[in-house]
C-alpha cells in the first residue's frame, strides 16, 4: 500500500514498510551511511544516517525507522548535520580512518574538525596476522558489526567472530581469543568483503602494502619462507 | 593503501556455482578478489577458494616456457619405458635428472619447435595406426571455446570420437540416468531457486565444502524461510546441523533407501496422480517392482531406521515445492545410473519437477563441466548432445567444419576410463591432455600408471606439471583463467564471461590459441582441405558453435556482458530458460525404470573390514594442480583419514596418529582424524593429495551404462603406522572447523 509523507518539505509517496533510508534514496536524497550495508541487516549502530522527524524527541536512524503516513522528515537540517559531524569527529579522534574512502569523503562534505577532540584516547591494537588469508587490524575497526553479521545469519552461518568486551573496550574477536584457524572460521572472507575501513584485508594486499614484492609474495606460497610480516610504523 | 590499476570482472575457476569475481590488478598482479553484491549467482559471497585461492597463477613452479624431452629435441629414438619425471626445480626450471636416462630430461624450447614436435608425432601415429590410435582429454576447467576447439580438432582432423573429459568421473551416472528418464542432463532448475523450496533433499553432496555458496542459500532457506531439509548421506556433514531429517545410509545403498521412500509414497497414496498420468510412462511395471522395497527391507541393507525413511518420504511428497539436489555420492558407484534413477522416480511420483522451486538438480562439480559437456567434449556426442552415431547430426557438423560428406566418424568413442585401458599396442597410442590429471582422478592409480606408461606419445597442456603431465613427451604452457577470455557455463546452465585480467605469464598462451596454431600445423602435414582455424577471438568460436548447437544460438558476448544467460537460449531475443520441462520432457514422457538393489562391488570382509568413501575438502580442489600450489595448502596441508571413535578405539588409534590405510590395490600412510562425522564401519579420505593419493585404494569397477567408477565405496583395512612413514610428518595444522 502506498503512503504519503513529507521529505525535506517535499511531498513524496512510498510503499508501506520501507525505511526512511530507502524512501530518501528513492527520491534522490543523500543520506550517509557507515554501518549500514545493503547485504546485511540494519542495526542503527553508527547513527550517521540520523534524520529529524517532526514530533519525535530524538533524531531517528533512517536505516531502521519505517516511513509512516503523514511523517515530516528532514534529512539535512542543522541538527542532523551537527550530529553527523560530531559522530565523524568522534570516530576520527579514536581510530584510524585513513583507508576508509567513503568516510573520508563524508568528513570533507561535513567539514569535520580533525582537532575537535584532541585528548581522545585512540583505540590502538596490534595487527592480528594469524592465518594465511587475511589480517585483522582493529586499530581501523569502527565496530560497524557487518563482519559479525555476514559471519552469522546474513550470509555464512559460521559464527566465528563476535563482539567482546564492554564500552570503550569493545572489540571484534573470536571466542576465547583463539587464532582464526582454530575457530569455526571457514576463511570465506565474507567479513573482508564488507569491511568499510580496511581493518580486514586480504593477506596479499597487506603484504604488497608493506613493500613486499609480488615475486616475494609468490615464493611465500611455497611455504619456504615465513609469511609473517611486521607492522610498519607509520 | 594500494589502488588497483583496474578491476576486471570474471567468473570463478573453481566449482560449478559460477560466482562472479572482481580481480583487483596492480602491475599485472592480482592482489585482491571481491565480488559485487548484485551478482545473480552468489550475491557478493565467496568461499575461501574463490576469494583467496587464485595465487597459484604466480606460483614459482608454474611452467611458462614450452618443454620437450631431450630425446625429441636431439632426434634420438624414444627411450624404453615411460617414467613419471617431474625434474623441475622449485622455481619452475628444468633440472637434469640423473636417476633415469637423461633422454627424459625436460628441456626448454620455443613454441615453434614444441608445436612441430606435437604435430609431427600425432600425424605420424595417425597415418600409421588410424583414428582409433588417437585420443584426447578435454578439460572441465577450460572455457567453452577451448573445449569446443579441441574436440573439433580431434573429430575434424583425426576423425575420432575418442574425446572425453572428467565428467565421466563425476556425474556420468546422473547424466545417463537423466538421459534415459527425461532426455536431458543438466540441472532442471537454478540453485538459487532453493529459496522457493519448502522441502528439499540433499544427498551424496557435502554442499558446504563442495558448493559452498549453494550451501549458504540452503541454510538461508531453512533458517529464514522455514524450509525443511532432508539430508541423505553416510557422513554427518555440516548441513546435518540444519536438517529436519538425516538418513545416515551405508555407502552404496541409495537404491533401496530411495526406492523405499517411493514405496511409502505409493502405499500411503501420496502420489501426484495427475502428473504420473500426464507426464510419465512405465508406472505400472515400476510400481510392481517397488513391492519388495519396504522401509524395513531398506533398513536392513542401509542401516537407516525405517521410521525415518517413512518420515522423509511423507515430508517430500507432501511439500508444495519439493526439490532434490545431489552430488557424487549418487553417481560415483558401479550402479550410479540406477542410483540416480531412484532419485528421479521420487520427482516423477510427486510431480516435483517442471515448476519454479522444484526440480532434479545434479550439482556439477567444476566451473565448466557443464560447458565442456555442452561443447561435445564427450565420446558419444557432438556439441549440443547430438549423438555422433546419427548421420543427420554428422551432416550438420560436416557442413560447419568444411568436411567432405561422410567424413566424420559415426563410431562411438572411448570414455575417459576406457581411453587409458586401451592404451596398448593396437589400441590408443597417443593422448593429448588439456588441463586434466588422470594420475590423480582415476581410480586404482597403480593400474592407471601402467596404462600411462604404455602410451607412445603424450602431450600435456597445462599450467603446472602435474602427476599426469610428468609422463608427457611435450609440455605446452597454457594461460590461467585470469589471462584469457572466454565463457564458463555453470551448474545453473548460466553462460558467463571469463575475462583477461593481465597478459599471460612468460610465454604461456591461451588454450584456444595453442589449439588453433597446432591444428593448422596438423592440417598442413595431413594435406587436407582446411576447417576454419583463423579465429580472431573466442567470441567467434562461440558463434560458430552456436550456429549449430541451438541451445547456445542466442548467446553473444554482448548479451552476457553484465549478466550471464541461462541456456537454452534459442534466439537472439530469447531471455533464457531458468526452469526446464514446464510442459514436457525432451524425450516426451518421463520414463520410470524398474530397479533392483545391486550391492557395491567390493563389500567389507574380515580382512578389509572398513568401507572407504572418498570426497573433497573445502580448501582443496580435485587433483590439487591449483590448490596445492596456493596458500590454500597452508590451511590444510595433508590428507587425513576420518574414522569413527568406536572403530578408532578398537584399533588403538588416537586422533592425529599415523595410520596405514590399504585396499587390495594399494596403500597410503596418513594421519587419522577421529570424529563422529563419519559412521561406524566407514572411513573417509579426501583425494587431493598426491603423496597419499586416495585413488591408489579405490575400486575401478565401472557402472555398466555410464562407465563411471566406484569411487564412493571400496573395502580397506587400517593399522597404526610409524610417524616417520608419513609422507610429510611436519605438515600439521590445527583447524577448529573439523
Amino acid at each position: 500500500m502506498a503512503i504519503k509523507l513529507t521529505l525535506d518539505n517535499k511531498e513524496v509517496t512510498a510503499e508501506e514498510g520501507k525505511t526512511l533510508l530507502e524512501v530518501a534514496r528513492e527520491n534522490g536524497g543523500n543520506v550517509p551511511v557507515i554501518c549500514y550495508h545493503d547485504a546485511t541487516t540494519a542495526n542503527a549502530l553508527c547513527r550517521v544516517c540520523v534524520v529529524e522527524v517532526e514530533g519525535m524527541r530524538t533524531l531517528q536512524p533512517a536505516c531502521i525507522v519505517k516511513a509512516a503516513e503523514g511523517m515530516k522528515v528532514q534529512t539535512k537540517s542543522e541538527k542532523v548535520v551537527r550530529s553527523r559531524k560530531t559522530i565523524l569527529e568522534m570516530l576520527n579522534s579514536t581510530m584510524d580512518l585513513s583507508e576508509a574512502d567513503e568516510i573520508q569523503r563524508m568528513m570533507q562534505e561535513y567539514a569535520v574538525d580533525e582537532k575537535r577532540f584532541p585528548d581522545a584516547e585512540r583505540r590502538e591494537s596490534e595487527v592480528k596476522d594469524d592465518n594465511p588469508m587475511y589480517i585483522r587490524d582493529y586499530s581501523k575497526c569502527l565496530l560497524c558489526w557487518r563482519c559479525v553479521q555476514v559471519c552469522a545469519e546474513d550470509a555464512q552461518f559460521t559464527y566465528a567472530i563476535n563482539f567482546e568486551g564492554r564500552g570503550y573496550e569493545t572489540q571484534i574477536g573470536t571466542f576465547f581469543d583463539k587464532a582464526i584457524p582454530e575457530t569455526t572460521c571457514v576463511l570465506c572472507g565474507q567479513c573482508v568483503g564488507v569491511c568499510p575501513t580496511g581493518a580486514l584485508k586480504p593477506k596479499r594486499q597487506f603484504l604488497l602494502e608493506q613493500g613486499v614484492s609480488p615475486q616475494e609474495i609468490s615464493v611465500m606460497n611455497t611455504g619456504r619462507k615465513q609469511r609473517k610480516a611486521k607492522r610498519v610504523e607509520s | 593503501m594500494i589502488k588497483p590499476d583496474r578491476i576486471v570482472t570474471s567468473t570463478c575457476p573453481y566449482c560449478g556455482v559460477g560466482c562472479t569475481l572482481q580481480l583487483h590488478v596492480k602491475d599485472d598482479f592480482i592482489f585482491k578478489v571481491t565480488s559485487p553484491f548484485d551478482s545473480p549467482v552468489n550475491h557478493g559471497n565467496l568461499c575461501v577458494k574463490g576469494r583467496f585461492g587464485y595465487d597459484f597463477i604466480y606460483h614459482p613452479k608454474r611452467i611458462t616456457t614450452p618443454l620437450a624431452r631431450r630425446y625429441l629435441l636431439e632426434g634420438k629414438p624414444k627411450p624404453k619405458g615411460r617414467e613419471q619425471v617431474f625434474a623441475v626445480s622449485a622455481d619452475g626450471k628444468p633440472i637434469p635428472n640423473s636417476q633415469i636416462s637423461n633422454d627424459w630430461d625436460w628441456v626448454e624450447t620455443d613454441w615453434d619447435t614444441a608445436l612441430n614436435l606435437v604435430a609431427d608425432n600425432l600425424v605420424r601415429i595417425y597415418k600409421r595406426d588410424g583414428s582409433d590410435a588417437m585420443a584426447v582429454y578435454c578439460c572441465a576447467k577450460a572455457t567453452n571455446e577451448d573445449n569446443y576447439l579441441l574436440q573439433k580438432m580431434y573429430r575434424a582432423l583425426f576423425r575420432t570420437n575418442n574425446v572425453d573429459h572428467c565428467t565421466r568421473l563425476c556425474h556420468a551416472g546422473s547424466v545417463v540416468a537423466l538421459q534415459q528418464a527425461i532426455g536431458s542432463s543438466a540441472m532442471s532448475n537454478t540453485a538459487s531457486q532453493v529459496m522457493l523450496n519448502d522441502v528439499f533433499i540433499v544427498t551424496g553432496s557435502n554442499t558446504s565444502e563442495n558448493h559452498p555458496i549453494i550451501a549458504l542459500q540452503m541454510k538461508a532457506a531453512v533458517k529464514e524461510n522455514g524450509a525443511k531439509m532432508i539430508v541423505v548421506d553416510p557422513r554427518r556433514i555440516d548441513l546435518v546441523d540444519f536438517a529436519e531429517i538425516w538418513l545416515p545410509l551405508k555407502p552404496g545403498t541409495n537404491v533401496p533407501v530411495f526406492s523405499a521412500m517411493a514405496h511409502v509414497i505409493v502405499k500411503e497414496n501420496l502420489v501426484n496422480w495427475q502428473f504420473v498420468k500426464d507426464r510419465t510412462e512405465g508406472f505400472d511395471e515400476y510400481v510392481e517392482s517397488l513391492e519388495k522395497f519396504t522401509p524395513e527391507y531398506a533398513q536392513e541393507i542401509s542401516g537407516v531406521p525405517a521410521e525415518d525413511i517413512r518420515k522423509a518420504a511423507r515430508l517430500y511428497a507432501q511439500a508444495k515445492n519439493g526439490a532434490i539436489y545431489w552430488g557424487m555420492g549418487i553417481s560415483q558407484l558401479s550402479h550410479g545410473t540406477a542410483s540416480a534413477l531412484a532419485l528421479i522416480h521420487l520427482a516423477f511420483l510427486t510431480g516435483h519437477v517442471g515448476r519454479d522451486g522444484t526440480g532434479l538438480n545434479p550439482l556439477r562439480g567444476q566451473n565448466n563441466v557443464q560447458g565442456a559437456s555442452d561443447m561435445g567434449a564427450m565420446p558419444f556426442h557432438y556439441p549440443g548432445y547430438m549423438r555422433v552415431d546419427n548421420p543427420e547430426n554428422r551432416a550438420k557438423w560436416e557442413k560447419a567444419w568444411n568436411i567432405e560428406e561422410g567424413g566424420l566418424s559415426l563410431k562411438l568413442g572411448l570414455t575417459t576410463t576406457e581411453i587409458l585401458s586401451h592404451a596398448h599396442e593396437g589400441g590408443v597410442r597417443s593422448l593429448f591432455i588439456m588441463g586434466e590429471n588422470p594420475m590423480m582422478s582415476e581410480p586404482n592409480l597403480n593400474v592407471v600408471r601402467h596404462h600411462m606408461q604404455q602410451l607412445e606419445f603424450l602431450v600435456a597442456q597445462d599450467i603446472f606439471i602435474n602427476e599426469s603431465g610428468a609422463f608427457a613427451d611435450v609440455f605446452l604452457p597454457a594461460a590461467s583463467f585470469a589471462e584469457k577470455d572466454g565463457t564458463f557455463s555453470n551448474t545453473d546452465r548460466r553462460v558467463q564471461r571469463v575475462r583477461t585480467a593481465h597478459k599471460p605469464l612468460g610465454q604461456s598462451r591461451p588454450d584456444w590459441q595453442i589449439i588453433c596454431d597446432l591444428a593448422l600445423r596438423i592440417e598442413s602435414r595431413l594435406g587436407v582441405a582446411t576447417s576454419y582455424w583463423a579465429y580472431s577471438s573466442p567470441e567467434e568460436i562461440l558463434r560458430e558453435m552456436g550456429s549449430v548447437n541451438t541451445d547456445y544460438a542466442g548467446i553473444t558476448y554482448e548479451r552476457i556482458e553484465k549478466v550471464g544467460l541461462i541456456y537454452p537460449v534459442p534466439s537472439l531475443d530469447h531471455p533464457g530458460t531458468p526452469t526446464l520441462f514446464t510442459k514436457d520432457f525432451p524425450r516426451g514422457k518421463g520414463k520410470f525404470h524398474v530397479l533392483d538393489y545391486v550391492p557395491i562391488r567390493e563389500e567389507p570382509d574380515d580382512e578389509y573390514p572398513f568401507i572407504l568413501t572418498t570426497g573433497r575438502l573445502l580448501e582443496h580442489w580435485h587433483g590439487g594442480t591449483m590448490t596445492r600450489h596456493s596458500a590454500l595448502n597452508e590451511t590444510y596441508p595433508e590428507a587425513r583419514v576420518e574414522i569413527h571413535p568406536a572403530d578408532a578405539e578398537m584399533h588403538g588409534i588416537r586422533n592425529g596418529d599415523p595410520v596405514k590405510v590399504s585396499s587390495r590395490r594399494g596403500e597410503i600412510i596418513v594421519r587419522a582424524t577421529v570424529t563422529e562425522k563419519t559412521s561406524i564401519g566407514v572411513v573417509f579420505l579426501p583425494w587431493h593429495f598426491a603423496e597419499a593419493a586416495a585413488n591408489l585404494l579405490t575400486n575401478d569397477a565401472l557402472d555398466p551404462q555410464a562407465k563411471i567408477p566406484e569411487f564412493k565405496a571400496c573395502a580397506v583395512q587400517i593399522f597404526p603406522a610409524r610417524l616417520q612413514d608419513l609422507p610429510n610428518p611436519d605438515a600439521v595444522v590445527e583447524r577448529g572447523r573439523y
